[in-house]
């Protein structure tokens, strides 16, 4: 297909599935006329028609009940949440139903919808509108959690969430939209539920996912030219968890790193160096080291902003110290 | 003596009186220890907003419930004996023991579920209603809660949007003037509660909730109305005749406030009125209640010997079936520490 952006990658992959299954039909504030706050639902509405690009009131705990009640009546419902920081609004809907009908109903009915967002830092967008609350969906059982990095998985991460049988959140980064890159429609770069390894070296494991995944590479970079050769494991998805992928390669390396834009405490960081404390610890020369968001909101101020989260810098660093 | 059965009120009474006497065997299978836990709300008082509305709905219609739903499923053809099986937690039960009283569903019958969180399951009939609008099916969804969901903000987002999408959605708010052991007149500044239709647009009434007769009458009316695209809020008037769940013995009303509220008896009243007009008999009334008495006692005898879930199916049904259930702790504590637990 060729070069690309992440949001038209992620316009493409809703396009094809829609002309691929009728029942798939968005609901969402400002995605018909609008195009979505960040354009990735740009012209669907003309090519779709307003019945499957449905605009919503301001309404996000409806938004989403109406996906989970969409859902249950045989549409595949991709709802949208402009921020997700507006997540604790649509929590009642999201983590006391959409998660829970499955098992709380004996396996009656499961509720294969999508809730797209985005999330994290890079525009000065401030404390309610740069976070990264993916920790919220990772603790609730029976939520599916996906998050693109690529352009690639812009594309194939959300075609392989619209086959799920059970709720998917998906959250994309608000600072990617722009970025671009080669995209085969036909080949994803792992199945659903698989990590990517885009890197590998032998002197330590950076496991990560969304943006930071560029952030880990720009430093494994410069970490070459200092001698020390990373791997870097792109999650992909955060629920399914591919520890396999995780295991093997820190079981060769012996030091892992995990890095998450997330606040750190109690954070999806916090999981994974748990995770990989536990099923590694035979391997590991170091603790696990988690290089996360700092316990504290997001500024405006684009220089207290971007220091709120990790940053290239920050991830060399501390691999040096790892290995020094 | 001759009896005619074949009118409305004699043809509803007798799902108001399987309600009540359910709702009755619920509470004997707590006292008895073998209900899971106490959680359980009885609808007694409120069978005429189940019944009336219930039978203005059609196969292939669906719905979503309160904690308070008991009645409202009876009333859309629910197995009893199911019912009581997954009341007590057992895996016979509609949802194999997972669900509960205030969770239970049937896919089969339209029930998208019970709901245990004040206002949850609303918006759902939005989506539902979106999807039979996109499947140009003429099926249409109804929302049944309490009065204590008026507080809920999701209420009026669903109503507002059932009425921009001219959806084939009802709301049905089962008034029984109380949300848990707040009364109504605490609660909101205008308990004239079908007011709230007004400012969406929608068509707002409300209904004697003693009498099913009228409560099936504007129902009838209603959802053929949102069945044409005209939704609707529909405000059930009723009481609450016992405490808020089993434990509650509500000591925040005062028994001349209960003697009165239990004078507006839905299930007497048709009972009284089937007699005064000549329709059926006090003592073939007596023999149906009997009957339904007997049904509704092998209820409990049904879900004491019904078959507990078995311990491995606690993993199952988180995901979808196809995909690996989630790792359980001692699983994982063996394959780290290398040790069978």
């Amino acid at each position: 297909m060729g070069k690309t952006t992440y949001r038209d990658a992620l316009r493409q992959a809703l396009s094809d599935s829609m002309t691929t299954d009728p029942n798939v039909v968005l609901i969402g504030e400002e995605v018909g006329r609008y195009g979505g706050a960040y354009g990735v639902t740009k012209s669907l509405i003309d090519e779709f028609g307003p019945e499957r690009v449905i605009d919503t009131p301001i309404s996000e705990p409806s938004i989403v009940g109406a996906a989970v009640g969409a859902a249950m009546s045989g549409l595949r419902p991709v709802a949208e949440l402009m921020y997700v920081d507006f997540i604790g609004m649509t929590m009642d809907q999201l983590a006391n139903q959409a998660a829970k009908i499955r098992y709380m109903f004996g396996g009656q009915i499961g509720v294969p919808m999508i809730l797209r967002t985005q999330g994290g830092t890079g525009r000065s967008a401030g404390a309610q509108h740069s976070q990264s609350l993916e920790a919220y969906v990772m603790h609730t059982p029976g939520l599916r959690l996906a998050m693109p990095a690529t352009v690639s998985d812009a594309y194939h991460l959300l075609r392989q969430s619209l086959a799920q049988p059970d709720p998917v959140v998906f959250i994309e980064h608000k600072a990617l939209y722009a970025t671009s890159g080669e995209l085969d429609d036909q080949t994803p770069v792992a199945p659903w539920g698989k990590a990517h390894v885009p890197r590998q070296g032998d002197d330590l494991v950076i496991v990560t996912y969304s943006r930071q995944l560029h952030y880990a590479i720009l430093a494994a970079d410069k970490l070459a030219k200092d001698g020390i050769e990373a791997t870097i494991i792109d999650l992909r998805t955060l629920n399914p968890l591919d520890i396999d992928t995780i295991r093997t390669h820190v079981e060769r390396c012996g030091h892992a790193m995990v890095v998450s834009e997330g606040v750190m405490t109690a954070g999806v960081a916090a999981e994974l160096a748990a995770r990989i404390s536990e099923e590694c610890f035979d391997f590991l020369e170091n603790p696990v080291i988690r290089i996360a968001g700092e316990d504290i909101p997001i500024s405006v101020s684009p220089l207290l902003e971007t220091n709120s989260v990790p940053t290239p810098e920050l991830i060399a660093d501390a691999a040096r110290m790892m290995r020094s | 003596m001759e009896t005619q059965t074949n009118s409305r009120l004699a043809e509803l009474y007798p799902m108001m009186r399987r309600i009540r006497t359910f709702e009755e065997r619920v509470g004997e299978l707590f006292v008895r220890g073998q209900s899971a836990g106490s959680m359980l709300h009885l609808s007694i008082g409120e069978e005429a907003a189940a019944v009336g509305v219930g039978a203005a709905m059609r196969d292939g219609d669906t719905f979503t419930t309160h904690h308070r739903g008991h009645g409202v499923f009876l009333a859309r053809g629910a197995d009893p004996r199911l019912m009581m099986a997954e009341i007590a937690g057992k895996e016979t039960g509609y949802c194999s023991g997972k669900g509960g009283s205030m969770h239970i569903a049937d896919m089969k019958l339209g029930h998208l579920g019970a709901n245990a969180i004040v206002g949850g399951g609303i918006p759902s009939v939005v989506g539902a209603g979106l999807a039979a609008r996109h499947k140009r099916s003429d099926s249409v969804s109804v929302a049944f809660f309490g009065d204590g969901a008026t507080g809920q903000g999701v209420l009026y987002e669903s109503m507002n949007m059932a009425a921009l999408w001219r959806l084939p959605v009802l709301f049905v708010c089962i008034n029984n003037q109380y949300g848990m052991g707040t009364r109504i007149d605490n609660a909101t500044a205008d308990p004239d509660l079908y007011k709230r239709a007004i400012p969406f647009g929608l068509k707002g009434a409300a209904v004697d909730g003693s009498d099913v007769e009228a409560v099936a009458e504007i129902a009838g009316e209603m959802i053929g109305d949102a069945r044409a695209g005209k939704p609707g809020f529909l405000v059930v008037d009723c009481y609450r005749f016992y405490g808020h769940a089993r434990m509650d013995k509500s000591p925040y009303r005062d028994d001349a406030e209960e003697s009165e509220g239990r004078l507006r008896d839905p299930v007497i009243k048709a009972r009284e009125t089937l007699i005064s007009r000549g329709e059926i008999d006090g003592s073939s009334l007596d023999e149906m209640d009997q009957n339904i008495a007997a049904e509704m006692d092998a209820t409990i005898d049904f879900a004491a010997d019904a078959r507990e879930p078995q311990l491995d199916s606690i993993f199952d049904d988180v995901y979808d079936p196809s995909t690996p259930p989630p790792e359980s702790v001692r699983g994982r504590l063996a394959r780290i520490l290398g040790q069978s637990q």
